[in-house]
């Protein structure tokens, strides 16, 4: 990123033809955690551009600073795009602007349910809030009830947490907001 | 951190060598970073000075050092959760140690896997909180409220420094601190208000953790210099926001600050390098399969 941190957007989708085509390409690849979810539905592919030697640069930014599936999508973009037919691809991390789960798609977020996972309830905080928080109630993914309990504040992977259903009895991970 | 190449910011080169498994063999013949993890946001193009370099290494080996002690706790934790719960909150950290350790290293061109395996004992600059041991469970969350409460109040004054690179790793560290915090304020009031045992585990955990917790806000030179240059914020600055958050969880939970003129307060030197004999052995076991295979990778 260079200069003044712009105001985000979910996604920045290129309007050059060139960098459109390769934009759609890259937003085949999926999370390789949450399958279902490409990383345009979870906001994560932050810009695409061809230069005029042909050359294709990504840049993706991290959900979570530890995430290690970030490796794997970076490797992924890169495959994707050389099967295209991109002889030279870079891509690039980039921090800032921070990602939040509100750049996730709609579509992504019916998505995550019918896989089973609950999507974020609600959006970030738009300013630093208390330290003692109230939680909200986070619907079960498989039969809609809002009877449901936080088993773990944390889950599999970094961006989920652990509940339950105290209607269906199904545990489910729900993607946390952030 | 694998002992290949750094993976943050990773650019692969004009002729990816792409195998038919994406995952198995990776191979990422050149590494440049991006702008911001380089140090040339803004296009100055520049590594990071002597100054900034020193104060992204304190951050990071605060954030190294936790996570490698947090990381003891999987398979030993009081339940399951709780092991995911504090490899999660490892995992963070070393996502921040590893933007800071990198950053760091482009004063010096040391990369981020140098200054975490190849430094001893008197090279590493984390306060003493974060390398004492893991103790009991109430210890942990002593040490991680003290922690994750001081780093909330740090990252979001980072957030705004002049420099774009720190700017950008308090930014994304910022969120996942939040979090890490309330964690640490749940199981507080949890333990707090628990049996007489839990009680009485809380109240010692917090005796013996606040001794450290002088050492975060203490200023120095080269952070008075940063200040001055709005690169970073004065540690002392810090304490005041700290302390109401404290207290708003300790009304809460029914403890009290050990402060006053009884409190005994130690003299930690760990920005000078100056260690207690708790790193040591943390650093042994952190370093020496780097050590022992150079350059291993899988």
């Amino acid at each position: 990123m260079t200069g003044a941190r712009e105001a985000s957007v979910a996604r920045p989708v290129p309007r050059d033809p060139a960098a459109r085509a390769a934009w759609d390409v890259a937003a085949t690849v999926t999370d390789p955690e949450v399958p279902v979810l490409t990383i345009e539905d979870l906001g994560v592919l932050r810009s695409v551009s061809v230069d005029d030697d042909g050359g294709v640069h990504v840049e993706l930014t991290p959900t979570y600073s530890g995430c290690p599936a970030m490796d794997a999508m970076r490797d992924d973009v890169v495959l994707a795009l050389t099967h295209a037919g991109y002889d030279e691809v870079d891509v690039r991390m980039v921090l800032s602007p921070a990602w939040t789960t509100d750049w996730m798609s709609e579509s992504g977020k019916d998505k995550l349910r019918t896989y089973g996972i609950q999507a974020p309830s609600g959006s970030a905080p738009v300013r630093d809030a208390g330290p003692i928080r109230v939680q909200l109630a986070v619907k079960c993914p498989r039969c809609d009830s809002l009877n449901t309990r936080e088993l773990a504040r944390f889950g599999s992977t970094s961006c989920k947490a652990l509940y339950e259903c105290r209607d269906c009895l199904e545990p489910f991970d729900y993607f946390k907001v952030l | 951190m694998s002992g290949e190449t750094p993976d943050l910011g990773g650019r692969v080169g004009a002729e990816p060598r792409i195998e038919t498994d994406p995952h198995g063999d990776v191979t990422v013949d050149r590494v440049a970073l991006a702008e911001e993890f380089a140090g040339e946001a803004a296009g100055a193009g520049h590594a990071a000075s002597a100054d900034v370099a020193a104060y992204a290494l304190g951050l990071g080996d605060d954030a190294l050092v936790l996570a490698q002690r947090l990381g003891d706790w999987i398979t030993r934790a009081p339940e399951l959760e709780e092991d995911v719960a504090l490899g999660n909150i490892a995992l963070d950290l070393l996502g921040h140690a590893r933007s800071l350790l990198h950053y760091a290293g482009t004063h010096d061109g040391r990369s981020e896997d140098d200054l975490a395996y190849f430094r001893d004992e008197p090279e590493f600059r984390n306060a003493w909180l974060f390398e004492q041991p893991n103790g009991d469970f109430a210890h942990t969350i002593a040490r991680q409220l003290v922690a994750s409460t001081y780093l909330v109040e740090l990252y979001r004054r980072v957030e705004a420094s002049t420099d774009a690179t720190l700017a950008a790793i308090a930014a994304k560290a910022s969120k996942e601190v939040d979090y890490h915090r309330d964690h640490a304020i749940q199981w507080t009031l949890r333990l707090a208000g628990g049996t007489d045992e839990s009680r009485r585990r809380m109240l010692r955990a917090v005796e013996q953790t606040w001794p450290y917790v002088d050492e975060l806000f203490r200023d120095d030179e080269v952070v008075a210099r940063l200040v001055d240059e709005g690169i970073a914020p004065r540690p002392s600055s810090l304490r005041e926001p700290f302390d109401a958050v404290i207290d708003q969880v300790f009304a809460e939970a029914d403890l009290a600050r050990p402060e006053g003129r009884t409190a005994f307060v130690v003299d930690g030197r760990g920005r000078e390098g100056k260690h207690t004999e708790h790193l040591g052995p943390l650093l042994a076991e952190m370093q020496v399969l780097a050590r022992a295979h150079p350059g291993a990778s899988w």
